[in-house]
């Protein structure tokens, strides 16, 4: 195995399209070393962004926030300007691993983990962010919800790899939220996520809405009817109802260590609702 | 696996060592430099025995390479205590017997010593929360927690 | 050796000073079991069985052989031969012969010039296995259809011997009096089944040690234990070695609870350095400390108890079947000893089954046996109080043993501390404090034997006044500092002018493990007697200094006094002031103190405990929680603390998320630190505590075990607080949310 950190987002591309053997991208890490320990795999080239310029960085753009894909989860929760802005997306960030982890673990290694259970990915998929990936064509943006294809696999093709995450700005009285199930208070991974991101109108009606699940399904899953259920609704009792309703219905979980089907099906619904409120809530604030 | 020359400042000393690709900053710290204070309890980053700082920043050294820290600056265990004196965190953990085994205590004094220089003043709650990631088996935690809350309590009072 | 006297006013013992090994524990210094290295130090890792039942019909090595680096491999063929019982067992654990019997079972190791080497080798070992059905499950492993692990077990114990082999190892039986009776006798009678999960004592170092072997015989041995006799004695037994040629030294170790009184590693070590002729290091990775150590037995349990009306207990009865993994061993005999050990009762009948299943083989897990057979009896004790509305703390002292009680396992109790335990939870403020929306309060009592043991001990004179101190048994939990306290206390000197050691196997007598409780207790009463050993020959000497005859001499706070006024008139010499002639008088000063303690005093607890559960997820939130326990006499009051915190805290997870997960394949689900869920420091309130002081009348100072009492009660004392909460008793541990959930809507 070779370990490469080069300068520039092309020297990077320009390693990673030319390994012939297998390639892997080190971000933050936590999940990358975890795979190499447990022999998994055994990558050929390991290329670490975090020499690159600009991988670090969260930069105002358009009203909206660029994150490069080394920040850590803790630089996120440290941007002021960023939890004001996107306050679930930063929250589910920080909900990864420990204080340890959030030293190093980014929501673009996130993202490009593929777990269907990554905490920042459903929060991110709410808020309706872009994923800038390079590659040996140049640059392009996708959703994130493009990025994962199914538990450990990604869209991305030989030699791209995600050099930063787009987070746009948002019109007044919008608000966001992410709150996942772990039978601990920390240290766990999702048995259920769910982020909520909304915009209300000026009578406080939710005018927009996204709703995005994690870990019922083998990808993160957006759930337009959860989002249709409280569109031009204050969250009142029946709207609530019908949003866990939705939610709980778009859910295909599995049986596994962490939680069974119907323990899934059913606390989707709950967080869903309790995530919306708190999105209202924030939402209201503004 | 051919080897690689890393340079790195641990603990203010500079430190050349030569490790493998694949090779952790744990084992580097520990089988390639004798600094063995940093523990393996799980090497996944789930028990926090190993915490060191980077670059000022708290992480698990199992879950950073050793190449990765070349021209970086690390601090251990090791470095915590100032000559002959003792940080106040450990003087406390000692007064406090908020060790039982010790076998998770470096790992939470260089997480501890972290939390107090972002935070002086923290509650009960967030000392539980940052330390959520140090796994202790013996003492649950209670005087480990009071031990931290005194350490603040008289670092803000000197 | 008897209480000394009942009103003693203490110097040094019941006070919290420092720590000996703090310095070293703080600063990163403190060498534990992987700490150590040696000149040409090989890295050893172990192949491990991926299926849970398959017969190694062939192991290839020559591979492995073949990698540049690698400088010895070893299989069964390694170790010694002809070995049964008990020891062949663990030499079968150990090293897999014929048959793998659980994931992870051990079948080859390799030793190699770095990790990364012995890593790639031991993978270049290919074994040929035939997988066979296997069984992980209690109930299913009881069943006639079962897959047998072991055609050479013939149940034990039943009127008639078996015909056939099975998984079940041996049926017992203990209580008195005639348990029909007692139920025709009960107004009310409660009946409940029960199922406990297999939980790790999941002690944060994993297994490590350094092995030194040759061809002459000899050999080293640095690891991380609980009792490095019992691996000395077992490694040479494994290995065909003189016990006189291996020399063990106990390095600091991170965590036991018992799962580090066996030996797992420590033979293939010393193996593969006899082969190698070189130093062999090997650390467990955490993924097999999970599958191929020893984790505690899983349980079913049926418990059916009567009552009177007024809460008097007519009758218990309990079947209880655990499985304690691959081998024979399974705690399930002192689960049934200490199911109902709280209550005096006159009708009392246990029955146990041990049953082998394909997982790795038992260790102890403290207080070993009884936290599942304590859950399920005090579940139906809470259900009971319930059901008679009588306050659970009244119904228990009504109910709990007390000097003179005869216990439901055969002897009858001295001096023991339930009822006061009982007394002050019932006044303890935590026991009246309002309870929130959605939180349940729960109670439970509890009890474990402690143990004595063979214990050897030698305390040396310094030539300044100092004292230093050598024990056998390893300190998991700041023994050294109690055993300051003791000896200071006895010769009446500062606790900073004793420094106690963990002597290596070369250097002291035999000791009993680390375990039962016992260190505190058994190797604190050897302290004790070595130093009043260590005061008869100071009086001596300064008889001798003297000129008088040695019985005119006395030992007071410290200093050699004479006897009276006929003894002549001298001023006082202090320890110092012999010590510093001690080459004129004689020669060095030393006491030491070598027994068998066949008696320890019982240690009782009972514990309150708050839990909140969320309605509409099933997740558990202990918000409060109170310990209060008899330690007979507290010797270093914060550790004391400590024991108790760290008991209650295990208990918290073993009820509430801690468990053995096996897929279909008989393969562990959750080998991790990840989702094998212990507490983090965020899931928990504060643990009060409260320290009771009944002294055992078989220790100089009182001392009672602390260490194993504290797990015993939690499991059902959090399970009523769940219960109460939710509304719905719940008897599955563990308490996990899904489950939770499920007796919510099922309410």
């Amino acid at each position: 195995m070779r370990y490469e950190a080069p300068s520039s987002i092309e020297g990077a591309v320009k390693l990673l399209a030319a390994e012939a053997g297998m390639a892997r991208v080190l971000a933050g890490g936590t999940d990358l070393l975890v795979q190499l320990r447990s022999g998994r795999f055994e990558p050929d080239l390991i290329v670490d962004l975090k020499r690159i310029d600009g991988m670090h960085d969260i930069r105002k753009e358009n009203g909206g926030y660029r994150i490069g894909a080394a920040v850590s989860g803790a630089e996120l929760n440290e941007h002021a300007g960023l939890i004001a802005l996107w306050p679930g997306v930063v929250e589910a960030a920080g909900l990864i691993g420990s204080t340890q982890v959030q030293g190093r673990a980014t929501m673009s290694g996130n993202l490009c983990n593929a777990s269907p259970a990554a905490d920042s990915v459903p929060a991110l998929i709410a808020a309706g962010a872009l994923a800038r990936i390079a590659g040996p064509e140049g640059e392009r943006d996708v959703p994130v919800e493009e990025v994962p294809t199914g538990p450990g696999k990604t869209s991305l093709k030989k030699g791209e790899f995600v050099t930063s995450l787009f987070l746009p700005g948002r019109p007044p009285h919008s608000g966001d939220a992410y709150l996942r199930f772990i039978p601990r208070t920390e240290m766990d991974i999702a048995v259920v996520g769910s982020g909520v991101s909304l915009s209300l109108d000026d009578d406080g009606r939710v005018a927009s809405a996204r709703v995005a699940l994690g870990a019922v399904a083998a990808q993160v899953l957006l759930v337009e009817e959860a989002a249709a259920a409280i569109i031009g609704t204050s969250l009142e009792a029946a709207a609530l109802e019908k949003l866990a309703k939705a939610a709980s219905a778009a859910c295909r979980p599995i049986d596994d260590k962490r939680g069974t089907k119907e323990f899934r099906i059913k606390v989707a619904g709950v967080l869903t609702r309790r995530a919306a409120l708190i999105a209202y809530e924030r939402a209201r604030a503004k | 696996m051919k080897q690689m020359t890393v340079s790195t400042t641990i603990n203010g000393d500079v430190v050349e060592f030569l490790c493998e690709p694949d090779e952790t900053l744990l084992d580097v710290l520990r089988n390639r430099l004798n600094l063995t204070g940093s523990k393996e309890g799980c090497g996944t980053g789930d028990c926090g025995a190993c915490s060191v700082t980077l670059d000022g920043r708290l992480v698990c050294s199992c879950l950073v390479l050793g190449a990765e820290v070349n021209g970086r600056e690390i601090g251990t265990i090791e470095g915590v205590a100032d000559g002959d004196t003792l940080h106040p965190l450990q003087s406390k953990f000692l007064e406090h017997a908020a060790l039982q085994c010790g076998i998770c205590t470096p790992g939470i004094l260089v997480a501890a010593k972290s939390l107090l220089e972002r935070n002086p003043d923290p509650t009960e709650t967030e000392v539980r929360y940052w330390l959520a990631g140090n796994l202790c088996r013996c003492t649950g935690y209670d005087k480990i927690i009071r031990a931290v809350l005194d350490t603040a309590a008289e670092m803000r009072g000197a | 050796m008897p209480l000394d006297n009942n009103n003693r006013v203490f110097k040094s013992v019941g006070t919290s000073p420092l720590r000996p090994d703090g310095l070293d524990k703080v600063t990163g210094r403190a060498r534990f079991g992987a700490d150590a290295t040696a000149s040409g130090m090989l890295w050893g890792r172990i192949v491990r069985s991926p299926h849970a039942h398959a017969r190694i019909r062939s192991i290839d090595t020559s591979k492995a052989e073949a990698l540049p680096g690698v400088k010895a491999v070893v299989t069964r063929a390694d170790f010694a031969t002809g070995l049964d019982g008990d020891i062949g067992d663990i030499l079968e654990n150990v090293m897999a012969s014929e048959k793998a019997l659980y994931q992870g079972h051990a079948v080859a190791a390799v030793a190699a010039t770095s990790p990364s080497i012995a890593r790639k080798a031991a993978k270049l070992i290919v074994v040929d296995y035939e997988v066979l059905p296997h069984v992980t499950d209690v109930d299913e492993a009881m069943k006639p259809d079962a897959p047998v692990l072991n055609e050479k077990i013939f149940t034990e114990g039943l009127a008639e011997k078996p015909t056939k082999p099975s998984n079940v190892v041996k049926r017992i039986e203990i209580g008195h009096g005639d348990v029909e009776k007692g139920f025709a006798a009960a107004d009310v009678i409660i009946e409940h089944s029960f199922r406990t999960e297999a939980t790790h004592q999941g002690y944060i170092e994993p297994h490590a040690c350094l092995a030194s072997a040759g061809p002459d015989g000899q050999g080293e041995l640095w690891c991380c234990t609980q009792g490095h006799f019992m691996v000395r004695d077992t490694c040479a037994q494994l290995l065909g070695m003189d016990v006189s040629k291996l020399r063990v030294t106990a390095s600091e170790i991170g965590g036991g609870f018992g799962g580090k009184t066996t030996v797992f590693i420590e033979p293939t070590a010393l193996a593969l350095s006899r082969k190698a002729n070189r130093p062999v290091k090997i650390v467990m990775p955490r993924e097999e400390v999970f599958v191929a150590s020893g984790p505690t037995a899983s349980s079913s349990i049926d418990i059916k108890i009567g009552a009177t009306k007024d809460g008097r207990i007519t009758a218990a009865d309990a079947v209880l079947r655990y499985q304690g993994g691959a081998f024979p061993g399974s705690p399930v005999e002192m689960g049934a000893m200490t199911a109902f050990a709280c209550y005096e009762l006159e009708h009392v009948r246990c029955i146990g089954f041990e049953v082998v299943t394909n997982r790795p083989k038992a260790a102890a897990y403290r207080a070993p046996g009884a936290p599942m057979s304590a859950f399920a009896v005090e579940s139906v004790i809470a259900e009971l109080a319930e059901k008679l509305n009588i306050d659970p703390i009244e119904l228990r002292l009504k109910n709990a043993v007390k000097e003179g009680s005869r216990s439901s396992y055969g002897p009858v109790f001295g001096p023991i501390g339930l009822i006061e335990t009982l007394e002050a939870a019932k006044a303890h403020p935590h026991y009246s404090a309002p309870l929130g929306p959605n939180q349940g309060r729960g109670v439970a009592s509890g009890f474990w034997f402690n143990f004595g043991g063979q214990t050897c001990t030698s305390l040396n004179v310094n030539i300044d006044g100092t004292v230093t101190l050598s024990v056998g048994t390893p300190d998991i939990g700041g023994s050294r500092a109690s055993m300051c306290l003791m000896a200071a206390e006895e010769l009446g000197i500062p606790y900073e002018s004793v420094r106690t050691i963990i002597a290596d196997t070369s250097s002291l007598g035999y000791n009993d493990v680390t375990d039962g409780s016992r260190v505190t207790f058994a190797s604190g009463l050897a302290t004790i007697a070595a130093a009043r050993n260590a005061i008869k020959v100071l009086c001596e000497r300064a008889a001798k200094m003297w000129g008088i005859p040695a019985d005119a001499v006395i030992w007071e706070e410290g200093y050699a006094k004479p006897a009276g006024a006929n003894a002549g008139e001298f001023e006082p010499l202090s320890l110092a002031d012999i010590a510093k002639v001690a080459g004129n008088t004689g020669g060095p000063i030393a006491g030491h103190h070598e027994v068998n303690i066949e008696t320890a005093g019982p240690s009782f607890a009972t514990h309150i405990v708050d839990a909140e559960v969320d309605p509409e997820t099933g997740r558990t939130q202990i918000t409060r929680y109170t310990v209060v326990q008899d330690a007979g006499k507290a010797v270093h009051r914060a550790y004391v603390e400590g024991q108790f915190q760290g008991g209650a805290v295990q208990g918290i997870g073993w009820v509430l998320n801690e468990c053995y997960i096996y897929g279909e394949d008989g393969v562990l689900q959750n080998a991790g630190f990840l989702d094998y869920r212990i507490p983090v420091a965020s899931d928990l309130p504060m643990i009060d505590t409260v320290i009771v002081e009944v002294p055992n009348p078989g220790h100089p100072y009182g001392v009672r075990g602390v260490g194993e009492t504290s797990i015993v009660p939690p499991l059902a004392a959090v399970a009523n607080a769940v219960s109460a909460a939710a509304g719905v008793r719940l008897t599955e541990l563990p308490m996990s949310p899904p489950r939770i959930l499920v007796a919510l809507e099922e309410r």
